[in-house]
């Protein structure tokens, strides 16, 4: 299969607006490789839109995104490089982490599945559950299989809505972790998140959104509660 | 509104006004008589029905393929035209059919047809209404695949009954009569023409509508 | 692109065999129907002539709406829909990973359903049973070729159960026409195949030109 490989993405003026809603609002950011950046922002600011738009499956209303040298348009080229974990975890609930991981690693065009998804329930530390279906499992250990299928083809783009969401303290470590491999390993890797704690020591970049506008982009971000709270407000 | 609009409406209200006179003098069809002549305003309306969904369909694939709004509008227009004037159609037709063969429905292929057909375009028109954000493409590939879909109707349609239709129940007309017919047709195509502008300006102004609010917005923060 | 179309068919299939929600509920909502229409229709203990393959199709057409709203509905409750979507596996595979999923759940059920049908309305269905096979097939095909599209496309709308049967019907009048019709021939004791032939000509007609136009539409009706 065809990947295309790119080193920055860049949105620029990017606005999404439904009829008169305006969900979001001439956001301009370029992320290169190895860089984590978060997108922070209060409930219905248009982190998850944003992020929609980032993964091509929602079309900007206007204003552009580019992956290194290509758009939205490159298709399933482009796809097969960006990984996603949405709100709704991707999971099929009646096939078993390992039939999901598998099923996912041969839409993708991993040449081994099998091999790949046993990989993946390893480094989510769920071997011994791999064989049970998904809904059976709790939301956490769901939440650590949906992250390795969104990752299980090696992504340039890593798109994370909410991924510390029902993750205890174990989980949370290791996603920690996870993202700092990421990171070493050269992707790009974009998450929201609403646990300003956690994102403190791990973001390089953070974009503060409000009412879909970036209010604030600050790198290398410390005291991520206080600048948040100066920056949004309430 | 452009400057012919206000003359055109007047034109065209006043042939409509015209009309059943000039009907009155058509001449007398000599079989069915004085219901026959339903027929001026049955078959301009038929005729109409037909272009409106022609026109609903060809926007709708140059809306799925190039996703400009103005398409969009036309298709969603032609297609409120199709639903009016359909429904004319359906009911001038049994109003005919009961005079003149004494029920009011007949299974006959074109009328049947025409019956799906205007179900489609009812059926766009409420996928625009309750399908909620969205529905304009899906809208549209409804209306391409109902125009697709003519020809299959028709052929199932008439060979449904009976594998040799009978020849056509409904009569072709005998050309003495063209000129109410060309009267009524012409007034029926300005009435088209007329509400389909009038109906495309409303969707445009609402679509500037929506922009301005979002302008507003922007503004406001 | 044939290897993501078998990858979704097996996990449609999997999924399928491991709840067996769908083929259970399908199936039962289609033999009820038959009694329902056995029950409108059956007078003096004799069904009226020719009403065996009516009752079947309406009873194919009211079982398949059914399915095709609850495998999407399926669908979208994980947004596993959007995943399929996000994958670089082409949109046709896709929707012809989803159709063939849907054809074979029906096929399931039509197995039950013509023998009951036969036997219920003393209609003799199983006269010419590769004819039969046949036009049954061609005509399932061509509900379920628009009945994927569209059922694709209301995932994300409201009123998305009502808004199916609108949608759908309408565009699948050739289909029960030519469907009927076809089965009607066979159950007369004087078979004319060539009016089969004809009915069957145009059912492959239509599957051929509705999955062509499915094809083309699937990718720009189901992108925002």
């Amino acid at each position: 299969m065809n990947r295309l490989d790119f080193n920055e993405i860049a949105a620029d003026e990017v606005s999404r607006h439904f009829g008169r809603r305006r969900a979001v609002s001439r956001v301009t950011f370029k992320a290169g490789r190895g860089t984590i950046l978060g997108l922070l922002g209060p409930n219905g600011a248009g982190k998850s839109t944003l992020l929609a738009m980032l993964a091509t499956l929602l079309r900007p209303s206007s204003g552009t995104i580019r992956y290194g040298q290509s758009d939205a348009a490159a298709g399933p080229s482009l796809r097969a490089r960006i990984g996603v974990l949405g709100h709704d975890l991707f999971l099929y609930p009646e096939l078993t982490a390992r039939e999901n991981l598998a099923f996912f690693a041969g839409l993708y065009g991993i040449a081994d599945p099998a091999a790949q998804a046993r990989d993946a329930l390893d480094r989510a530390g769920l071997a011994a559950r791999a064989d049970d279906p998904v809904s059976s499992l709790s939301r956490g250990m769901r939440q650590r299989v949906a992250l390795e299928r969104a990752l299980i083809h090696d992504p340039r783009l890593a798109l994370l809505d909410e991924p510390f969401t029902g993750l205890d303290d174990a989980s949370t470590g290791a996603l920690v972790g996870r993202l700092h491999a990421l990171r070493a390993s050269g992707a790009i890797v974009i998450l929201a998140t609403h646990d300003l704690d956690l994102a403190e020591g791990l973001l390089d970049c953070a974009i503060f959104l409000r009412d879909g506008r970036a209010v604030e982009t600050v790198a290398r971000p410390d005291r991520l509660r206080t600048t948040y709270r100066a920056v949004i407000g309430r | 509104m452009p400057k012919w609009f206000s003359p055109a409406v007047l034109v065209c209200g006043l042939m409509f006004v015209v009309s059943p006179f000039v009907i009155a003098n058509a001449p007398y069809e000599s079989t069915m008589g004085l219901v026959q002549k339903i027929f001026y305003y049955h078959m301009p309306s038929a005729w109409m029905f037909l272009t409106a969904s022609l026109i609903c369909g060809v926007a709708s694939a140059r809306f799925l393929a190039t996703g400009t709004a103005r398409y969009d509008r036309t298709a969603w227009a032609s297609a409120e035209m199709a639903v009016l004037f359909g429904l004319l159609t359906l009911v001038t037709g049994p109003l005919w059919a009961r005079r003149a063969w004494g029920t009011w429905w007949v299974w006959d292929a074109r009328i049947t047809s025409s019956l799906v057909g205007w179900m489609i375009a009812w059926a766009y028109l409420i996928l625009r209404r309750y399908g909620g954000p969205g529905s304009e493409k899906l809208a549209a590939g409804l209306a391409l695949f109902g125009m697709a879909n003519v020809p299959f109707i028709y052929v199932s349609v008439n060979y449904w009954r009976t594998i040799h239709p009978a020849t056509t129940v409904v009569p072709t007309l005998p050309f003495s009569m063209g000129f109410p017919l060309l009267f009524c047709l012409t007034a029926f195509l300005m009435l088209f023409v007329l509400l389909m502008k009038l109906r495309v300006r409303v969707a445009l102004e609402q679509s500037r509508l929506d922009d301005i609010y979002l302008a507003l917005d922007e503004q406001r923060l | 692109m044939l290897r993501a179309i078998w990858l979704i068919v097996r996990k449609d299939l999997t999924v399928e065999v491991r709840s067996r929600e769908i083929a259970y509920t399908t199936l039962f909502f289609a033999v009820a129907c038959v009694l329902v229409f056995a029950f409108s229709l059956v007078q003096e203990g004799r069904a009226a002539e020719g009403v065996g393959p009516g009752v079947l199709w309406m009873a194919i057409m009211f079982a398949g709406n059914l399915a095709l709203g609850r495998t999407f509905e399926r669908e979208r409750q994980a947004e596993t829909l959007r995943a399929l979507l996000l994958a670089p596996a082409p949109r046709p595979a896709v929707y012809l990973g989803k159709l063939t999923g849907i054809v074979v759940l029906l096929a399931v059920t039509e197995a039950v359903l013509v023998p009951l049908v036969a036997l219920l309305f003393q209609a003799r269905l199983l006269a010419h049973p590769f004819w039969l096979a046949a036009v049954v097939a061609t005509g399932t095909i061509g509900f379920a070729a628009v009945g994927t599209v569209f059922a694709a496309m209301l995932v994300r709308a409201r009123s998305r159960d009502v808004l199916l049967p609108v949608l759908l019907y309408p565009i699948t009048v050739p289909v029960i026409i030519a469907g009927v019709r076809a089965t009607l021939a066979l159950v007369q004791p004087d078979f004319n195949a060539s009016l089969v032939q004809f009915w069957l000509a145009l059912l492959v007609a239509f599957d051929v030109v509705f999955v062509t136009l499915a094809l083309w539409t699937f990718e720009p009706v189901m992108t925002d």
